[in-house]
């Protein structure tokens, strides 16, 4: 790809595949390669209760679509009365006059047919955590990699630190990145290297310049931050869940990004670990200044870390606030998340 | 409950289905060609990941060649011992060396290398890659602005493009040497001797094109562990499968590259 070349996310390779995960269809559904579909197969015996009513009731594909039809009304419904609400002018900048950080107008990605993100609308000012909540398949994950260019969207605008995402080059997208930090689910950790490999890896990739002892203290800085100073000859695999997401965010902190974008970063984890991993990100973001977004599905996480929610349902926001103002919510669907 | 079909519909069914494996199969092979060509676009551009090309060549070069060594030696002894009763029967047996040497440089030592290769080589780079791709570590790198196929696919083609010549020489060498060993099991040759009548009847056209061929297998068998397993589907089972049609698909593309190769050579 040449350099000046508009940047465009590859095409998922199985196509199939994808279409088959966003649609949700269960294995048993699925296409089998063996070929031995038109065989005879026994039904199963139908699993019943004492009055003989049917536990699990299987749906057809039609029962299916019409109850995510349903589903996504209800949900444009909420996203009807939360536009009304808010202000009809979106907000250019912030109380201290500073341009927001992201702003997303409009944007929508689909899998073959089934839109995951359906016209979402969001802004993150300086210095702001945004808590994105929803529930499984509600497209949050695909709104964050949208963010970095994981994913490509099918429509919308992302203004990212001021630039259009859509129309960047690589290069330019790869600016973007160095100046975005991303934590993932697993953190991601490589593991055939040590921890301090790890650290040192985007160092050594975007920080030529630097001599090996300013890295050095560099990583040390980082570990002492997360608390993991000793484990910095550790292999990835010694880790715990917990200090392999402390060692994610402290590979991503090294490179300094304005912006983080956590993707489930309590999740798999105790709940005193859960809590310790949010005071840590809570203490990055005062001490380096830090944006950020974060999706969780992790209440305690939410109200320990947000400056402001908003909620996904069926890829468009339903509901926008702080976490108390939302918790007095009077929505059913709403209040699922906090009772 | 699936729906009875009739014969009619049965076979549309299974006309739809093939089509599509069709369909899938050519949509992969576009893929591996696009993979292919940009490794070309980007294996030209500096700057070069040095420190892991040299790791992966330490992998590739250095830890197969026990295997290797071990395989070429068995290869020239038994070609010697099964070859030595018809060649006996001619009273040619002076001709083994010559015989032998000509079979393993050409034809054996390549292709025994570059199958080795690709169940060793190709199912730990599918694996591997898949693996982080499962882990999203492909990912990780992505959105840090790390470039992972130059990371990843050029310093491991480049591995296997550089580090099989390399091996097929010396499983060429070391097939002989159990060529000399088979040959005192009846007869007495001394080794200098052995070398000598072996690399007498050896010619330009027989070393070149299999010297050639050996940088095709290493790209091939770079290549496609890498694509399988730069591709490989979410979920653990994918690695297993990444690894597996790494060794099927790049064992096959050996066995093109050496048939074409073979016409090639008869040409000139």
């Amino acid at each position: 790809m040449k350099d000046t070349e508009k940047y465009t996310h590859e095409e998922p390779e199985e196509p199939e595949q994808r279409e088959e995960q966003a649609e949700g269809k269960p294995a048993s559904q699925q296409y089998d390669p063996s070929g031995d579909q038109d065989e005879e197969q026994e039904a199963p015996e139908a699993v019943v209760d004492e009055d003989g009513e049917p536990l699990v009731v299987e749906k057809s594909p039609e029962e299916t679509l019409a109850a995510l039809q349903e589903r996504q009304e209800e949900a444009d419904e909420q996203a009807r009365a939360l536009r009304e609400t808010a202000s009809s002018e979106p907000e250019t900048t912030n109380e201290s006059g500073e341009p927001p950080v992201i702003t997303i107008k409009g944007l929508r990605k689909a899998f073959k047919d089934h839109e995951v993100l359906r016209g979402v609308d969001l802004r993150v000012n300086k210095g702001e955590n945004l808590v994105v909540l929803g529930k499984s398949g509600s497209g949050k994950s695909v709104l964050i990699k949208c963010l970095v260019g994981l994913e490509w969207p099918d429509e919308g605008e992302v203004n990212i630190f001021g630039k259009d995402l859509l129309t960047l080059t690589y290069p330019e997208l790869n600016e973007v990145r160095v100046r975005t930090g991303f934590l993932f689910q697993n953190a991601a950790l490589y593991d055939s290297m040590t921890v301090r490999e790890n650290l040192a890896f985007p160092l050594r990739q975007h920080k030529k310049d630097m001599t090996d002892e300013k890295k050095h203290s560099l990583i040390l800085e980082m570990l002492e931050n997360v608390g993991l100073e000793d484990s910095i000859d550790q292999m990835p695999s010694k880790l715990s869940g917990g200090q392999s997401k402390r060692i994610g965010l402290a590979r991503t902190l090294i490179l300094r990004p304005e912006l983080m974008l956590y993707d489930e970063p309590t999740t798999g984890l105790d709940t005193g670990t859960a809590k310790e991993i949010s005071e840590l990100m809570i203490k990055m973001k005062k001490k380096y200044n830090i944006s950020s977004i974060t999706i969780t599905h992790d209440m305690p996480c939410a109200k320990l870390t947000a400056d402001r929610i908003i909620m996904m349902r069926e890829g468009v926001v339903v509901a926008e606030g702080t976490y108390e103002e939302l918790e007095k919510s009077d929505d059913e669907w709403i209040k699922s998340f906090f009772y | 409950m699936q729906p009875s079909l009739n014969p009619y519909q049965k076979a549309r069914v299974r006309i739809t289905e093939k089509r599509s494996e069709w369909k899938q199969f050519f949509h992969g092979a576009g893929n591996l060609v696009a993979f292919m060509g940009r490794f070309i676009k980007e294996v030209v551009k500096p700057p070069y990941e040095w420190r892991e090309i040299f790791y992966q060549c330490y992998l590739v070069g250095y830890k197969s060649t026990f295997l290797i060594g071990l395989t070429a030696f068995i290869m020239g002894v038994v070609l010697t011992i099964q070859t030595r009763p018809s060649m006996a029967a001619f009273g040619a047996i002076s001709l083994i060396p010559g015989m032998i040497s000509v079979s393993v440089v050409r034809e054996i030592g390549p292709v025994i290398t570059a199958i080795i290769c690709c169940g060793k080589i190709g199912s730990r780079m599918g694996a591997e890659l898949g693996s982080m791709k499962v882990t999203e570590q492909i990912d990780a790198m992505e959105v840090s602005a790390i470039n992972p196929y130059r990371y990843l696919v050029v310093t491991r083609t480049l591995a296997t493009i550089l580090m099989i010549p390399l091996l097929s020489v010396f499983a060429d060498v070391i097939a002989l040497f159990g060529g000399y060993v088979a040959m005192n099991i009846h007869d007495s040759m001394t080794i200098r001797h052995f070398f000598v009548v072996a690399l007498a009847h050896l010619e330009f056209i027989d070393v070149f094109p299999a010297i050639i061929k050996t940088f095709f297998f290493g790209f091939v068998v770079g290549i496609i562990g890498c694509y399988k397993g730069y591709h490989a589907r979410r979920g653990t089972e994918s690695v297993g499968l990444a690894a597996n049609s790494a060794v099927v698909a790049s064992t096959i593309a050996v066995f093109i590259i050496d048939m074409l190769a073979a016409q090639i050579t008869d040409l000139l």
